[in-house]
């Protein structure tokens, strides 16, 4: 694994705020009046346990569900966020029948964009960094699961969008893989604004700048707890570990 | 070593028959044996070819129509809403009528020719084409339909890129389906009425106590339909070599 592939176009990190998040399902208000601000170019993670409705709080960020009144997701430059997303999955996504390589460029094939060579070169340098270099002409179905995940985070890098949400991108993985693909993670999303939804506190703790409890019927989200140091950062940090112990109690609020 | 055990139960399926033969004595013109038959195979080999090839084109046309109809209305029916609401009902409706039982209006309508029998063969291929395709369609993993709505594609790129490669391999169970029940369609519609075919020819030696031109006529029947398998899977692994295989036929044991 190599520095970093900088992107041809670094784009101005973007923040977001949500306010006012509202979500009701058959009846039971499983959130109302959050707030949830996206700070740009660092890492805010949402921890919360199954079921508190965070899923559906990143895919109203992502525009992949329908905002429940009176909720408002808004930019600070007052822009869209239409398009200028990447989306990763608690799965990783890829298309049984395309090569690795043709998965981490799918989304200039869904957009018609014309492959240039720059783009595959683009393309191949991303693969390189996960450390799958060798890799690109082989189906999905030949890989690992930790493999599998780490050309999802390629073809993530792939989309080079300001705003990067992630939900539960590691959650399938055994222990060891999932500590890997951490730190991979950690190095190559560094000064992107990324928004991770995990219900793992190492995870979050790991990952997060800023990291956000959020917990309860209806949900709040609590205050933003900054954990010293850059991530990614040692599992076996004694801090780390206390503060692992601060958000399970929070957790179970 | 496949091949060798099918052969093996090929020559005692035959013994048996020629045992039941000989140790009963059933008159040759209720049932002949496999000699019979060969013999006939031979000497007739000539009419046979005439014959068989005439069912062969109808069920290759019936084939080639039914499939792409019933491509043709899936995707209509998975591309547009109103064509759901509208044609969906019709179809079920028209399915519960037994399509044999359209044979003689066919042939009123078409003729002693072979355009009946190929509608006959597109009819029995149209549906099962028509709704393994639509299901398939209709099945598309929704994580893969997500990522490509934040990787901004427009309808018809999902369409193309992902809902119809996914819906292939149910495509091709549906077009299994097809190609067993071709044979069956143009031999039906042979039987009501024709001049020419394998089901004409099946008929006349019945009438004429040719009973081992019947079963030779049988035979050639009984090869198309396993060629054409064959050939439909072969097709099938060639064109979908990413899909994982669960032919029963494969089973290691």
């Amino acid at each position: 694994m190599n520095a970093p592939v900088r992107p041809e176009s670094l784009h101005t990190p973007v923040s977001v705020t949500v306010t006012g998040a509202r979500l009701t399902y058959g009846g039971t208000e499983l959130f109302s009046d959050l707030t949830l601000r996206i700070e740009p170019g660092v890492t805010t993670c949402l921890l919360g346990s199954s079921g508190v409705g965070k899923t559906t709080l990143l895919r109203m960020v992502a525009g992949l569900a329908e905002p429940e009144p009176p909720t408002v997701v808004a930019t600070d430059d007052d822009a869209p966020l239409r398009g200028r997303i990447a989306y990763m999955a608690q799965q990783d996504l890829l298309l049984p029948w395309l090569s690795v390589l043709d998965n981490v460029l799918l989304g200039a094939r869904l957009r018609h964009e014309r492959r240039s060579p720059n783009l595959t070169a683009r393309a191949r340098a991303l693969l390189e960094q996960v450390g799958l270099a060798e890799r690109e002409k082989d189906r999905p179905a030949t890989l690992s699961g930790g493999q599998r995940q780490r050309v999802a985070i390629a073809r993530t890098l792939m989309e080079d969008k300001p705003l990067v949400l992630m939900d539960e991108p590691f959650s399938a993985l055994d222990a060891l893989t999932r500590l890997r693909l951490q730190e991979l993670a950690a190095t190559v999303l560094a000064g992107r604004t990324v928004l991770m939804v995990t219900h793992d506190p190492l995870e979050a703790l790991r990952l997060g700048h800023r990291i956000h409890v959020m917990t309860g019927r209806p949900a709040t989200i609590g205050p933003a707890l900054e954990p010293p140091a850059l991530p990614p950062r040692a599992v076996d940090d004694p801090a780390l570990l206390a503060l692992q112990a601060e958000l399970l109690r929070r957790l179970a609020g | 070593m496949r091949i060798l055990r099918a052969l093996v139960t090929i020559a005692v399926l035959l013994a048996v028959w020629q045992g039941v033969v000989s140790l009963t004595g059933v008159p040759r013109y209720i049932l002949p044996g496999p000699m019979a038959v060969a013999d006939a195979l031979h000497r007739q080999a000539p009419l046979l070819i005439q014959h068989g090839s005439t069912t062969l084109i109808e069920i290759l046309l019936g084939l080639a129509l039914g499939v792409a109809l019933g491509g043709i209305s899936a995707l209509t029916l998975a591309s547009f809403r109103t064509a759901r609401r509208w044609l969906m009902p019709v179809l079920v409706v028209s399915q519960a009528i037994p399509v044999f039982a359209l044979a003689p209006l066919l042939v009123l309508w078409l003729g002693y020719g072979m355009a009946s029998k190929v509608a006959m063969a597109t009819l029995v291929i149209f549906f099962p084409i028509t709704t393994a395709l639509f299901d398939g369609l209709r099945r598309t993993e929704r994580g893969w339909l997500d990522l490509a709505r934040t990787m901004g594609a427009s309808r018809r790129s999902v369409l193309w890129h992902i809902r119809l490669p996914a819906a292939l391999p149910a495509f091709g169970s549906g077009l299994r389906v097809a190609a067993a029940v071709a044979p069956i369609g143009a031999v039906i519609g042979e039987w009501v009425g024709s001049s020419a075919g394998l089901g004409y020819l099946m008929l006349h030696a019945n009438a004429r106590m040719q009973i081992d031109l019947m079963f030779a006529a049988l035979a050639v029947l009984g090869v198309f339909a396993v060629a054409l398998y064959a050939a439909v899977d072969a097709l099938l692994r060639w064109a979908l070599p990413w899909q994982p295989d669960t032919h029963p036929a494969d089973e290691k044991d």
